[in-house]
């Protein structure tokens, strides 16, 4: 695989199918579905306990708001990611190209899909920081994998950001 | 004459005695102002707390880009958040306190506000 600045666009190239099909996954993992623990971690209280007033108008007007943010994030990444969707050579590698447009939105979907997968499977501290791991072994160390994929590809983007500005 | 003037004296004094409850009544507003006030004096205070899945680089982003810190700012909250936990980012007015959680939230950070002790 090989990242680079193209243009107007950053090229993830020569991407295998498996890293291919991980992309894939950026908006479906992105979704809390039926994980509470990602739900509470994507909308978090905005004070504490004793602020009843404060959490609750914040749950009834500011989470809606956030949720069309997020989902309008995910929705740009979903569109760039058909670029992917190769008929004639389903596992031969592939190119993915990000517009410099499109780059916050898919910050954004790679860190609510990281959020959302580590409060899904209680990452501890070590094992995220743990980047030697196998990822071979089990579906919570492939979401392991998932996670430091996704911010090994956040960190690219911001790289790239700030050298932009 | 004087009778006329005795009359008049009588209903002056009834009209104070009428009005002076309505006088008292007025107080409680101000206690409400002396509530503001307080409010005021006592600002809130944006927090982020620790976070072990977002990316340092992103957090210095994000305080940059929120509050408009420099980048050598943004990067000592972004420390103080890493190794204490949390970080007051800003303190001031609820309103506006209010919105930067908001905005923090739209970047997934923890961000909370909270009164000064």
């Amino acid at each position: 695989m090989e990242i680079c600045r193209q243009d107007q666009a950053l090229e993830i190239r020569e991407l295998d199918p498996f890293l291919a099909e991980l992309l894939r996954q950026v908006p479906e993992s992105a979704q809390p579905n039926d994980s509470p623990a990602a739900e509470e971690r994507l909308f978090s209280a905005p004070a504490a306990p004793e602020e009843k007033d404060l959490c609750s108008e914040w749950k009834v007007y500011v989470v809606p708001e956030l949720r069309r943010l997020f989902q309008s994030a995910t929705e740009t990444v979903r569109q760039d990611l058909q670029q992917l969707q190769c008929t004639d050579k389903p596992f031969a590698n592939c190119t993915l190209r990000i517009p410099l447009a499109h780059t916050d939105a898919w910050l954004s979907a790679l860190n609510q899909a990281r959020l959302a997968i580590a409060a899904t499977y209680q990452f501890s501290d070590h094992e995220l920081c743990d980047h030697y791991r196998s990822p071979l072994g089990s579906r919570r160390d492939l979401s392991l994998f998932q996670v430091n994929f996704y911010g090994f590809l956040q960190e690219f983007i911001l790289r790239e950001m700030e050298g932009n500005t | 004459m004087s009778q006329l003037l005795r009359k008049h004296e009588a209903k002056f004094a009834a009209t104070l005695v009428i009005d002076f409850p309505r006088a008292t009544l007025e107080a409680p507003t101000i206690e409400k102002e002396e509530a503001t006030k307080q409010e005021i004096e006592m600002p809130w205070n944006v927090i982020v707390h620790n976070d072990p899945v977002n990316l340092m680089s992103y957090v210095t982003m994000v305080f940059q880009r929120v509050f408009g810190y420099p980048r050598e700012r943004a990067e000592k909250h972004m420390l103080e958040v890493h190794n204490n936990g949390r970080s007051i980012l800003w303190s001031g007015v609820r309103e506006r306190a209010e919105l930067y959680v908001q905005q923090l939230h739209g970047y997934l950070l923890l961000a909370t506000i909270e009164k000064t002790v």
